[in-house]
């Protein structure tokens, strides 16, 4: 985890692959939520996977670390890590213990709303600590606190917190202690879902620099859930777009933005207008475009 | 002045307590301002920064601690409140939580015409309903009335929200964070529908928002509030492309802007190198 730092795009494989994964969620009526998505994540890369709520994002980021709670179940496909020491772990076939020791230390998770997904009568130390305890239990108390306080440091909050409990600590305060916690085994995979939207955009603005500092410095490839496509324009090497459970497009952030190929994504892109250019078809510019029924089915 | 909507040196406090000492917040400064009919007023800044505070006492949801909200160029009297409510209402952030999952839509918004248009017969109230409801593109209105707001998606609620908003026969519309809850796709269509009655029937809107695209789109003024006091103010695209004051400057900087592709990796990798690594 060393090296990497200088040019994570040189070394071209891949770090975790997903091929033809469909998932069904197994209530009456079946919901089919992905359907045959293959994605590639190369190493150190940071990869915008965009759509809408329901369409099947979060489900996939959950198939891709096994995480799936009945009646989600995956009905077909192969997940595949590719290890930094050149075995390949298919992700599919893991369980008990290898599951156990895979999950947080190869590929951790940034989950939803996670502002509040830590626990409120744990202190920052014990919940911080908790992954090494499980994952490292060679580590002495004194090993542990030490280490903590360097991913408190790293993600930008003053290790003296380390005592306070969640409610002490504002909301960009408790994302960054769930980034330090997704941290803390320097995994070579993080996924993101939707990390920065609960908060302002001032925060999120910050938070969303630390991350990409620490891409340079650590080397782990992301991928990054929202919905909010200017901001994973602008940050994300390559984006790939979904809509009912499947990949409509997937190019480089420029590509999806100079030149998107597919109707949806150009929908969605008309759905943010811009900050600093040119004013679009919207109803006070003047030409008049009746709002009637907006293309989006769910009016 | 007449036939607006303004606020004058609103000031209003908060006493909070910690243990025995008591210290003030002040979540509103010297706010002043005006919506026009047939305008819109956005108000940007990040939480925390009085935006909701001022909704709340424009709709007299909470009392200043001095100032002035004055319609018509009049301050309302106590006894008035509802002749006030009349022409000034809300429109929440939350659809799915400002409307009562027990109740129909027609009877959200027929209640508003009751309360305060007594006077109009079964008949009557029904046609002014479906009316309202296509008003709000939600057509045909005779479909929606006697569906739950659970059966209805989040850009329908917030539609049913609208419309419950102009039933009493408003010209002025507090839309505090209107679009935040919903999908990215139908935003800018609900926006478009406020934009839309406002500019056919002369509605007044704030538009409460932290989205400074949107409201760079849909107003005519943008305010910029930081820490309960407006630190800039003007016409909307001036605002935006030319800020003046340093916090507007920041928080345009932390907008997402798809031109500035990459320019952010970039920064940090010359940060990386250039640094003591």
């Amino acid at each position: 985890m060393t090296t990497g730092a200088s040019s994570p795009t040189a070394a071209a494989r891949p770090v975790l692959t997903t091929r033809e994964v469909s998932i069904t969620y197994e209530v009456n009526p079946p919901v089919e939520a992905v359907k045959d998505v293959s994605l590639t994540l190369e190493r150190g890369e940071i990869l915008g996977l965009a759509g809408e709520s329901g369409c099947g994002k979060t489900t996939l980021a959950y198939g891709m670390n096994r995480l799936l709670k009945a009646p989600a179940v995956m009905r077909s496909g192969q997940v595949t890590f590719h290890d930094a020491s050149g075995t390949d772990i298919d992700v599919t076939t893991l369980d008990g213990e290898a599951l156990r020791r895979f999950r947080w230390d190869k590929v951790s998770m940034v989950f939803q709303g996670s502002m509040n997904s830590l626990n409120p009568v744990m202190n920052v130390r014990t919940q911080l600590g908790d992954v090494f305890t499980t994952h490292r239990p060679g580590m002495s108390r004194a090993e542990r606190d030490q280490r903590c306080a360097e991913l408190l440091d790293l993600v930008g909050v003053d290790p003296r917190r380390m005592s306070a409990f969640p409610h002490e600590l504002s909301g960009g305060m408790r994302q960054r202690v769930m980034i330090a916690m997704a941290l803390a085994l320097e995994p070579q995979v993080m996924i993101m879902d939707e990390p920065t939207t609960a908060l302002d955009v001032v925060v999120q603005r910050g938070i969303v620099r630390q991350l990409m500092r620490l891409r340079e410095r650590l080397g782990f490839a992301v991928i990054f859930i929202t919905h909010d496509l200017p901001l994973l324009i602008e940050i994300s090497d390559r984006i790939a777009i979904m809509k009912d459970g499947r990949i409509v497009e997937e190019a480089t952030a420029e590509e999806i933005y100079r030149t998107p190929q597919d109707a949806y994504t150009r929908q969605l892109l008309a759905s943010f207008p811009s900050l600093t250019g040119a004013r679009g078809g919207f109803v006070r510019s003047g030409s008049p475009v009746e709002p009637g029924p907006t293309p989006a089915g769910g009016q | 002045m007449s036939g607006s909507l303004e606020v004058r040196n609103l000031h209003k406090d908060f006493r909070l307590r910690n243990g025995v000492s008591f210290s003030t917040l002040h979540a509103v400064a010297d706010a002043s301002f005006a919506v026009e009919p047939g305008r819109t007023v956005a108000l940007v800044g990040e939480s925390g920064s009085g935006k909701s505070t001022i909704a709340r006492i424009i709709t007299k949801l909470e009392t200043p601690t001095s100032g002035e909200v004055l319609l018509d160029g009049r301050p309302t009297p106590r006894h008035a409140t509802r002749e006030y409510r009349r022409q000034v209402q809300m429109v929440f952030q939350d659809p799915f939580a400002s409307l009562n999952p027990f109740h129909s839509i027609s009877h959200h918004i027929e209640r508003p015409l009751r309360l305060h248009h007594p006077g109009l017969s079964a008949d009557q109230l029904r046609s002014r309903v479906v009316e309202l409801l296509e008003r709000v593109h939600l057509t045909p209105g005779e479909t929606y009335l006697e569906r739950r707001p659970h059966e209805l998606s989040g850009g329908q609620r917030q539609r049913v929200a609208i419309a419950r908003a102009l039933a009493p026969g408003a010209r002025f519309v507090v839309a505090d964070e209107p679009v935040s809850m919903l999908d990215v796709s139908i935003r800018v269509g609900v926006l478009n529908l406020l934009a839309d009655l406002q500019r056919a029937e002369g509605l007044g809107v704030l538009y409460i928002t932290h989205d400074l695209a949107t409201a760079r789109h849909f107003s005519d003024e943008i305010l910029v509030m930081y820490r309960g006091r407006i630190v800039e103010r003007g016409p909307s695209d001036e605002v935006i492309l030319n800020p003046r004051h340093e916090y507007t400057r920041k928080l345009r900087e932390a907008a997402a802007d798809p031109d500035r592709l990459g320019q952010l990796r970039d920064e940090v990798r010359s940060e990386m190198t250039g640094g003591p690594a």
